[in-house]
């Protein structure tokens, strides 16, 4: 490899230590994307493309196939390599931006447009679904409630959970609970539903409820604070606990007053981001909960809505007043999501654990 | 010091056997019983789905897995899924080949390539965008992306037909098709793989890339020579968790995608289906039999993520054993 960069080198600069190449300018890159820029933009006009992408992709391939014909020209193959890997790597960013950018900036301009105090306070109560009106409040209701219950079924197990692996675990048990806790993450939230369809309604006889989805999402939401308390509990120096042991506190005070406290915040973190994970899931709830048009108070009887749900009920109307309906929903919801990420980020900072280190 | 020497003198006290406080055993009691509950939640979630799938697999009147409709309702019932089995590889795989290098591309853009300042932003802006719920991702791939994607469509229909997989049957169709499918959902497990392969990333020892570059390699090189041979097998099971979250994705696909029970080799053709959109689809107007159906369907779908999982997991697991990185 190296011996390609010593060959040139003295031919094409003899005065000049072998270690220092001839380089192309630093602003050289930017010169060629300028011009591929342009370039591709000729092309694309001069050949009557519609897309902008198409005018895109054509100036990347340009700028990658000019970065590497000018550089291997002047610096050698493998610094040509080298900048073709840089832009590839750059090209690869944007190219995830872009559809990411725009996902957002659809949902929340479309967002706005219905989007106020009419629409966040008022159900989908005797409106018709061809005409605008009606509002997401039965959902954000049906949402704060299966999610509230979700978390308080998941959160004390997950917890426990998390404690039992750090704090007892050792030997078989813990191992096979530390595996399918892994695995746990990746069940599909429709098969946890399916699970509690035929668990809860078909077998035990219960009726459609908000109580039913909130069971499903607590099995989506376990594995998720088992792993993140997990990571901050082992965060805890061990000096603590042994300066707590030393003292003759018994071991379940030590968890509780010392190990617990110093984690807390993290442990909160994970908490919020598993509530956010599960606030969006839309499968177990069109399962279980069977969705509402009116407002329905109580989880524990009959059919209640969900945000997501009401997204997806929306789109499925198919009609431009409930896609109106159904982004500003979305942005509703993104908006909740983002809001839980946040705070949770906010908690991680004010409370990082301090490691001693 | 002084203490050592002082409880030298003494003899060591005779070890008392451990007090256990009631506490301590109710806690531990407490924390073990919930880790078994996850297990028996694990297993409880596999027994039922196997119960009420053999029952309605039993009624079935037509090959189980080669059958492509979907007609459970049926007097006798004849439903099978091997449209949905083809729908749900295709739309994966599709989703795999785009994602995975982008995905590795981002993490080493964040890792190796960004201006420090822009690295750490990124990294949360990333995190952000895992969280965006998948209905979201749906609702604007049925309402922006497909529209937006017919150009493509077409470009490919006109240029690549000869390959078959990208003929189009009926040009005017919609883009509603199992490869606009696995385009969304390569959107959305972008996030989920450059997170795990960042952190896998973040852990080549700093030796191995100085080493590199004290030899006089390009930054690529250090690439291609350090970090990626080390990040091979966590980029295996980052894939794979993107993998698994692509096979049960239901929302996004239940959107986007046209179904009917139509095995098509050509992507572009708005046909086909997968397990989730097909439970999400049916499950409406599906009586008692038509919901044990959709369960034994769900079963296979679970049976496929488990593999999937616990082979990401197996090779996570075996990384760390074997690897420097934690030593």
């Amino acid at each position: 490899m190296s011996d390609v960069a010593y060959q040139d080198a003295p031919a094409t600069a003899p005065s000049q230590s072998p270690l220092a190449h001839r380089r192309i300018p630093r602003w050289a890159p930017a010169g060629f994307a300028v011009a591929a820029v342009a370039l591709g933009c000729g092309i694309g006009a001069g050949a009557g493309l519609a897309s902008r992408l198409q005018w895109g992709l054509i100036s990347l391939l340009l700028f990658i196939g000019l970065t590497y014909a000018i550089t291997a020209g002047v610096e050698g193959r493998r610094q040509a390599k080298d900048r073709v890997a840089t832009s590839l790597v750059w090209a690869c960013f944007v190219v995830a931006v872009v559809p990411l950018y725009s996902l957002l900036q659809t949902t929340i301009s479309k967002g706005v447009k219905v989007l106020d105090g009419n629409f966040l306070s008022h159900s989908m109560g005797g409106v018709i679904t061809t005409q605008p009106g009606g509002g997401v409040y039965h959902a954000i209701i049906g949402t704060l409630e299966q999610v509230g219950l979700a978390s308080l079924i998941a959160v004390p197990v997950g917890l426990l959970t998390a404690i039992y692996l750090v704090e007892y675990g050792r030997g078989k048990l813990a191992k096979v609970v530390t595996f399918f806790v892994d695995v746990m993450t990746g069940v599909p939230s429709i098969v946890a539903g399916l699970f509690i369809l035929a668990f809860w309604i078909i077998i035990l006889g219960f009726g459609y409820s908000g109580f039913a989805g909130a069971l499903a999402l607590a099995i989506l939401m376990m594995p998720v604070v088992v792993r993140s308390t997990e990571e901050m509990l082992k965060l805890v120096p061990n000096e603590l606990r042994e300066a707590s042991l030393a003292l003759g506190v018994p071991k379940w005070r030590t968890i509780l007053k010392v190990v617990l406290p110093t984690s807390i915040g993290g442990i909160l973190t994970g908490v919020m981001l598993a509530v956010a994970r599960i606030a969006g899931e839309t499968a177990p709830v069109l399962l279980l909960v069977f969705g509402n048009q009116l407002i329905n108070n109580n989880p524990f009887s009959g059919a209640q809505s969900s945000l997501p749900y009401y997204v997806y009920e929306q789109y499925t109307n198919g009609n431009d007043a409930s896609f109106d309906r159904a982004w500003a929903a979305a942005l509703v919801l993104i908006a909740f999501v983002m809001i839980l990420n946040l705070v949770a980020r906010g908690i991680a900072r004010w409370k990082a654990p301090k490691t001693g280190r | 010091m002084d203490i050592v020497n002082t409880s030298g003198e003494h003899p060591p006290p005779s070890r008392q056997p451990a007090v256990t406080r009631p506490g301590d055993r109710v806690f531990l009691g407490l924390s073990r019983g919930s880790g078994i509950l996850l297990l028996v939640i694990m297993a409880a979630i596999a027994v039922f789905l196997t119960v009420r799938a053999i029952h309605a697999i039993s009624l079935d009147h037509s090959n189980f897995f080669t059958t492509f409709e979907w007609n459970a309702s049926l007097t006798p019932p004849s439903f099978g899924i091997a449209v949905l089995a083809y729908g749900t590889v295709v739309s994966s795989l599709i989703a795999m080949i785009i994602a995975v290098p982008v995905s590795v591309g981002i993490a080493l853009f964040i890792t190796h390539y960004a201006p420090r300042r822009l690295a750490s932003p990124l990294a949360y802006l990333v995190d952000l965008l895992a969280a965006v719920p998948s209905i979201v991702y749906g609702l604007w791939g049925g309402l922006y992306l497909v529209p937006h994607l017919q150009g493509l469509n077409l470009w490919l229909n006109e240029y690549l037909s000869w390959t078959g997989i990208f003929h189009k049957s009926d040009p005017s169709s919609a883009a509603r098709s199992l490869f606009t499918v696995g385009i969304l959902l390569a959107i959305m497990i972008v996030p989920i793989i450059t997170n795990v392969s960042r952190e896998v990333f973040r852990q080549v020892p700093r030796a191995h890339e100085e080493a590199a570059l004290a030899l006089g390699a390009t930054r690529w090189e250090v690439v291609r020579m350090s970090v990626l041979p080390f990040a091979r097998s966590g980029i295996i099971s980052a894939s794979m968790l993107g993998l698994g979250r692509a096979l049960g994705e239901t929302m996004a696909v239940a959107t986007v995608l046209s179904a009917s029970p139509v095995l098509s080799l050509r992507l572009l053709d708005p046909v086909g289906g997968t397990f989730a959109q097909n439970i999400a689809a049916k499950f409406a107007e599906a009586d008692n039999f038509g919901r044990d159906a959709l369960i034994a369907s769900g079963l296979v779908l679970f049976v496929i993520t488990l593999l999937v999982n616990g082979a990401a997991r197996l090779i996570i697991a075996r990384r760390k054993e074997y690897s420097g990185a934690n030593a």
